[in-house]
């Protein structure tokens, strides 16, 4: 069996729909969180890359390597933000981010 | 590829700005005491922004940069012109509350100009790529001014929610742009808007499913029902000048660029995205006008308020009409005035003790500040749509938009809400007019009080003279082809 563009968007969007659970059930630490949202920035980067080598189109490539700069400053700040609300807290728990309600 | 410096022209605004930004930054890092580097990063951060608004007045007609992808049209210099004043007005409102706090800090102009440089790209993005460039730089640099304020709990935890619920709606804004250019093989919108008017585009489930996933993404950034769920929180939580930001700017530029990604590209497939954009303006009015009459703390007042007015000009955006664009562009403009002035008003809400943000606190501001309850009052009049003030215009031409793409049960339900929405406004009224004085609050800075007087003038003396606001974005929406 050859490997073909649908197994590679299969597995992306296994990866996708598990990040987008990973931060909505995920009841226990931040830093899952911000995982989780890895998780579903580089399945977008394997369905990039993938439809790139289909289309024999670089755009695609360029387009994830984008992604990848921004991954990384999203998840600099988002640590950022995290070190300044533990700080305030003491605690990185989801549970316990309640000060508001909603 | 030998690049011509002249193709850069387009983008010339964008650039002054990121410069005049990373030059602030040097001048904040290093000289003087704390405060004063604060005061003079802003109103420097002020003069940036009108050097970029000169420059984009500067510009005619339709220009084109970075291969296409980056456009300045009529409709994106009417669209930044506003965010710039918004801009602005957040950086003049945030000197005061920031001193006053001990969080006066020249970070807060310089996040406000970078943010504002995203914006800007989101509103002339004519690509993929550029369109999520642009909202990534805009969201990153709103992330950390919601936490701006290191050691209040409540800002930072405003920062961690919004990060959290902005980093997945980027996600899936994202994959939405991956499937778009997995099923027609090109970013550029142009490529796009081909592959959308071809035949069969309508049952390509690979596009419709891009589509819907990059809606949902930027109803996440515009605060849409059902995809409003940050908004309170961060708009409580956050700062009060950084919420007056967030409740103008951003909204605008999310919004212009959802005005443009569904005329431009997807303007081929408006039977698909329209019953999505009605849907969302349905739930955001209703939501809007029946979760804020429960509210007690104004800044929460306001996030309902705002998910209410984006339901408004998602009405215009739903005729999908030039009509409609315009109605769109003049509602923006209104709201962002309304917004600002109110925001000033509740700047302006500061006893000894620090500021406040429960309704009950203005009880009889009439006796005790008389200018301010007045101005107050045409504010909210204007929010609910009471004639003859400048909310009442704006919800007109939408809904004349809605009546005349015959969306008649849209604009009927849109009245009935704004009938509804009235109650919550109308009761601060009351509070300030009719019950006992409160303690007078203490003065606030003179420059608070011209956003709110200003504000204030417009919405009353808009009817006076509406002709200029309906012409340029009269010429601004003939930028789409319908």
């Amino acid at each position: 069996m050859e490997i073909g563009l649908a197994h590679y968007l299969t597995v992306a969007a296994c990866l996708f729909t598990l990040g987008m659970f990973g931060i909505f059930l995920n009841r226990k630490n931040v830093i899952i969180i911000l995982m989780s949202v890895e998780l579903m920035l580089l399945a977008v980067n394997i369905n990039l890359v993938a439809f790139s080598h289909f289309h024999a189109d670089l755009i695609g490539q360029v387009f994830a390597l984008f992604v990848l700069t921004v991954a990384a400053a999203e998840s600099a700040i988002g640590l950022a933000i995290i070190v300044v609300y533990f700080r305030n807290r003491g605690s990185i728990a989801v549970e316990d981010i309640n000060m508001m309600k909603g | 590829m030998p690049v011509e410096l002249t193709s850069y022209t387009a983008a010339l605004p964008e650039i002054i700005l990121a410069a005049g930004a990373m030059v602030l930054l040097m001048l904040g890092a290093f000289g003087a005491e704390a405060d004063e580097r604060a005061d003079r990063v802003g109103w420097l951060g002020i003069l940036v922004l009108f050097v970029t608004g000169v420059a984009l007045l500067s510009q005619t007609g339709t220009e084109r940069a970075f291969n296409d992808a980056f456009i300045s049209d009529p409709f994106a210099r009417f669209v930044k012109l506003l965010v710039l004043v918004g801009s602005g007005a957040a950086i003049v409102l945030s000197f005061d509350d920031m001193r006053r706090a001990h969080a006066n800090r020249y970070e807060t102009p310089v996040l406000i100009l970078l943010s504002t440089v995203g914006m800007m790209m989101m509103i002339s993005a004519n690509d993929l790529i550029a369109l999520y460039l642009g909202l990534e730089l805009q969201s990153l640099a709103l992330y950390v001014l919601a936490a701006i304020r290191r050691d209040d709990v409540r800002s930072s935890e405003a920062g961690m929610k919004y990060f959290v619920l902005g980093a997945l709606s980027s996600g899936m804004l994202l994959y939405g742009a991956s499937l778009l250019y997995g099923y027609t093989g090109t970013t550029t919108f142009a490529g796009i808007a081909t592959a959308a008017a071809a035949p069969g585009a309508a049952t390509n489930l690979g596009l419709i499913a891009g589509l819907v996933f990059l809606l949902v993404g930027l109803a996440f950034k515009i605060s849409a029902v059902p995809f409003h769920m940050w908004t309170p929180d961060v708009y409580e939580g956050a700062p009060t000048p950084i919420t007056a930001f967030f409740a103008a700017a951003p909204k605008l530029a999310a919004l212009a660029l959802l005005a443009r990604v569904l005329s431009e590209p997807f303007g081929g497939m408006e039977v698909q995205w329209q019953k999505i954009v009605i849907f969302l303006a349905i739930a955001s009015m209703l939501l809007g006008a029946f979760a804020a009459i429960g509210q007690t703390n104004i800044k929460r007042l306001m996030a309902y308020s705002s998910i209410g007015h984006v339901g408004f000009a998602l009405v215009g955006l739903a005729a999908g009409s030039e009509e409609g664009i315009q109605s769109l562009l003049i509602y923006l403009a209104i709201y962002l005035v309304m917004t600002l002035g109110s925001f000033a008003c509740i700047l302006a809400m500061r006893r000894e003790s620090g500021p406040v943000e429960e309704i009950s606190e203005l009880s009889g501001l009439a006796e005790t500040d008389l200018p301010m309850a007045f101005t107050l009052a045409m504010l909210l009049f204007s929010l609910a749509g009471v004639p003859p003030l400048a909310g009442f215009f704006a919800k007109f031409y939408v809904f004349a938009a809605a009546v005349k793409a015959e969306l008649y049960g849209l604009a009927i339900i849109g009245v009935l809400s704004s009938v509804v929405g009235a109650f919550y406004y109308l009761r601060i009224v009351k509070v300030m007019f009719f019950d006992d004085a409160k303690p007078a609050f203490t003065t606030t800075a003179p420059y608070v009080r011209v956003v709110m007087i200003g504000a204030g003038l417009f919405v009353l003396l808009y009817a006076i003279y509406p002709s200029p606001l309906i012409d340029a974005a009269a010429a601004a929406a003939k930028s789409f082809s319908f």
